[in-house]
């Protein structure tokens, strides 16, 4: 049975104040027009009226991080001699992932079945994850673009959270849903909230109406792949794509990274940083081939991860969690909603499209 | 703006190219989105009106056939710096020139409405644009949401085009307004600035949109950024990385930005990356008196060296 626990509005800054002495608390604030996560300070303006630009993803999987540090010694005496000293990074921190969208928790999930239920689970981000209590806040109206209802998501889901939060006229109800959920509901300024309830059920069954489901999750794996795998399909679809980093960067679910060795003469680091497939590095080889050398053959990428192969791994799971930040902040409005439909179309239409577009090129 | 003219323009030219490159409605009222025309079916999708915000030319130099575009007047600059760079060949593109009053900015407006949940958008001509939203009517002339660019614009009317889908447009704005901006911003302290930059590109994700939408960033997959043999920058992500790329870009522009604003359109971190390029521009403009992609004839001057400059004394010391 979870815990209800109720903040009043006028009380939401003291319980954020309370909780960040004792435990980073990150929280989406404004900052010129753009929303993002940020570490809570007294001076930060919150917003939770609308999704962050930025999903949460950065506090449990750092867009760039250090894995060790080395450094080379010569042995004085015979300076042929070189050793290799590697340190470890600090240990993470406990973090608080406060008002986050359900479709952003959900988007941790994407990354746990990769990184944390494996034989050789990921210690960087295992930690991180571990040491994270993320609170959702049941999404009151849904954003330009967005599509969680499509992909088995909802604006109230549960999924990967462990507190949910219900904004009502003068408060916030909150359920606790897991351990780490309970223990945030004992710090000072929650009250008891057994008396709301019924009405934070209420709000979420109205919400769950709002949001348009451009198709329905089942019809995801109608995905021709025929279709998927015709080259013209994907030269028409995507002409459009300048192939930059944005839609990846944007993305709760993409968890690609890349390492590399930044160093300079005795010592450096190994950092992991993300990695984007919309990119020409993406796959490069160090042998100079790249077997997707073309932003078509990369975008194809995206969408077969998201769509085909993750499913395919992960029992019919999709790794797309419908936030509609790739299509809100794509720089040409891609609209990676409109490309799973026409995968679904009959293979008729392709035809069409590519008898001009058949090019030598 | 004469959306029947345009499409009767592209219908005439699209027999004669491989593709031609317009406007369409996109994922929402507020948004249009780049279409590549290649049916006559699709000439219906195609849309001209204050929403047509991207320059487009950024796709040229990856056509390799005979190809159709619409600019705008700004836009049209692109071509221009395009053809004296060599990166064009001009016998290959079919220029539609759209004379034009402004566009939106997709930012302001969301502000403007804040943030509703948008129903309905119509255009009322080139000067105004209502906004149904979940919580009412919101009506802006295009003056009011447009983005800065288009406030102080010298070229309405498209400086090189084969087609013209309306009647040329004259500017109002006063020429000496284009950087004043620039200068007011160089009118703060040092400090000032320093602190401003720090807190802007704090924000960037290194997601190079910027660089992906730039017509004129044109080393593409051999970008410095990114590079790993040789590993010019490290992929760390702080400021002195983020300061050395905008850095970077900019200086590479340095003589051949065009203005179209599209770097900063497209940063998904809302970060004012044009103000560097602007910068950058009103130097070349006071060093050697240039405006890039104005003059066909003209070679930009980071193309040429002089011996004597006549703006620059420093090697007379």
């Amino acid at each position: 049975m979870a815990e209800i626990g109720f903040i009043p509005k006028d009380r939401l800054r003291d319980f954020l104040e309370t909780v960040n002495k004792t435990i980073p608390v990150y929280v989406p604030c404004c900052e010129g027009d753009v929303v993002l996560f940020r570490r809570y300070a007294v001076d930060n303006v919150l917003c939770l009226d609308r999704p962050a630009h930025t999903p949460p993803k950065t506090i449990i999987f750092p867009q760039s991080e250090c894995l060790f540090t080395f450094r080379f010694e010569k042995d004085p005496h015979d300076p042929k001699k070189t050793t290799i000293q590697l340190a470890e990074p600090e240990e993470p921190s406990e973090a608080i992932i406060f008002a986050a969208r359900p479709c952003d928790a959900k988007g941790f999930t994407i990354y746990d079945r990769v990184y944390i239920d494996t034989d050789m689970p990921d210690p960087y981000y295992k930690k991180r994850r571990e040491k994270t209590t993320i609170v959702t806040m049941v999404c009151p109206s849904p954003s330009p673009g967005c599509f969680c209802t499509a992909v088995g998501g909802s604006p109230a889901n549960r999924e990967g959270a462990d507190v949910m939060m219900t904004e009502l006229e003068n408060g916030y109800v909150l359920e606790s849903l897991t351990e780490k959920g309970k223990a945030l509901l004992l710090y000072q300024y929650v009250e008891d909230g057994q008396a709301f309830r019924e009405a934070a059920e209420a709000k979420q069954l109205e919400v769950k109406n709002l949001v348009h489901a451009p198709f329905q999750k089942e019809g995801v794996y109608n995905i021709s792949k025929t279709i998927f795998n015709s080259d013209e399909f994907w030269e028409t679809e995507i002409d459009k794509c300048i192939s930059c980093g944005a839609c990846t960067y944007l993305c709760p679910t993409c968890y690609c990274f890349n390492i590399t060795d930044e160093h300079a003469i005795t010592r450096g680091e190994r950092l992991r940083n993300w990695d984007a497939c919309m990119f020409f590095h993406f796959t490069l080889e160090a042998s100079g081939h790249n077997p997707r050398p073309t932003k078509y053959q990369r975008f194809k990428n995206r969408v077969g991860h998201k769509f085909l192969y993750y499913p395919e791994k992960y029992d019919g799971v999709i790794a797309c969690c419908g936030c509609g930040r790739c299509i809100r902040h794509c720089p040409v409005s891609v609209d990676i909603r409109e490309i799973v439909a026409h995968l679904q179309s009959s293979t008729s239409d392709v035809s069409n499209t590519s008898e001009k577009e058949k090019k030598g090129d | 703006m004469n959306l029947e003219g345009l499409r009767e323009i592209v219908s005439q030219v699209l027999p004669d190219v491989h593709v031609f490159i317009g406007y369409a409605q996109g994922f929402d009222p507020l948004h249009a989105t780049p279409l590549f025309v290649r049916t006559p079916e699709d000439i219906n999708k195609l849309i001209w009106n204050p929403l047509c915000v991207h320059n487009l030319t950024t796709y040229l130099p990856f056509q390799k056939k005979k190809v159709g575009i619409v600019v705008k007047g700004c836009d049209s600059r692109t071509i221009i710096q395009f053809m004296q760079e060599g990166l064009i060949d001009r016998e290959k593109i079919v220029i539609v020139g759209l004379p034009c009053r402004g566009v939106i900015s997709v930012t302001k407006v969301l502000k403007a409405i804040n943030y509703e949940q948008i129903n309905s958008l119509t255009c009322e001509g080139e000067t105004s644009v209502t906004v149904i939203t979940s919580h009412g009517e919101h009506r802006f002339s295009i003056e009011d949401v447009a983005p800065d660019k288009c406030k102080t614009c010298q070229y309405p009317t498209p400086l090189v085009y084969d087609y013209l889908a309306d009647d040329p447009i004259t500017s109002d704005k006063p020429p000496d307004a284009v950087y004043k901006d620039i200068h007011e911003f160089e009118q703060k302290p040092l400090e000032e600035r320093w602190e401003y930059w720090k807190k802007e590109l704090d924000r960037c994700i290194r997601c190079y949109a910027c660089r992906n939408a730039c017509p004129l960033c044109v080393c593409q997959d051999s970008c410095i950024a990114e590079t790993r043999d040789p590993h010019w920058i490290t992929q760390k992500l702080t400021i002195q990385e983020k300061f050395m790329f905008h850095m970077i870009h900019s200086l590479h522009l340095a003589g051949r930005c065009v203005e179209c604003g599209e770097c900063e359109r497209v940063c998904p971190m809302g970060i004012p990356v044009s103000t560097m390029k602007k910068k950058i521009n009103a130097e070349i403009k006071k060093l050697f008196n240039y405006v890039p992609g104005t003059q066909p004839g003209e070679k930009p001057p980071m193309y040429i060296f002089n011996v004597e400059e006549k703006n620059i004394e420093e090697h007379k010391l």
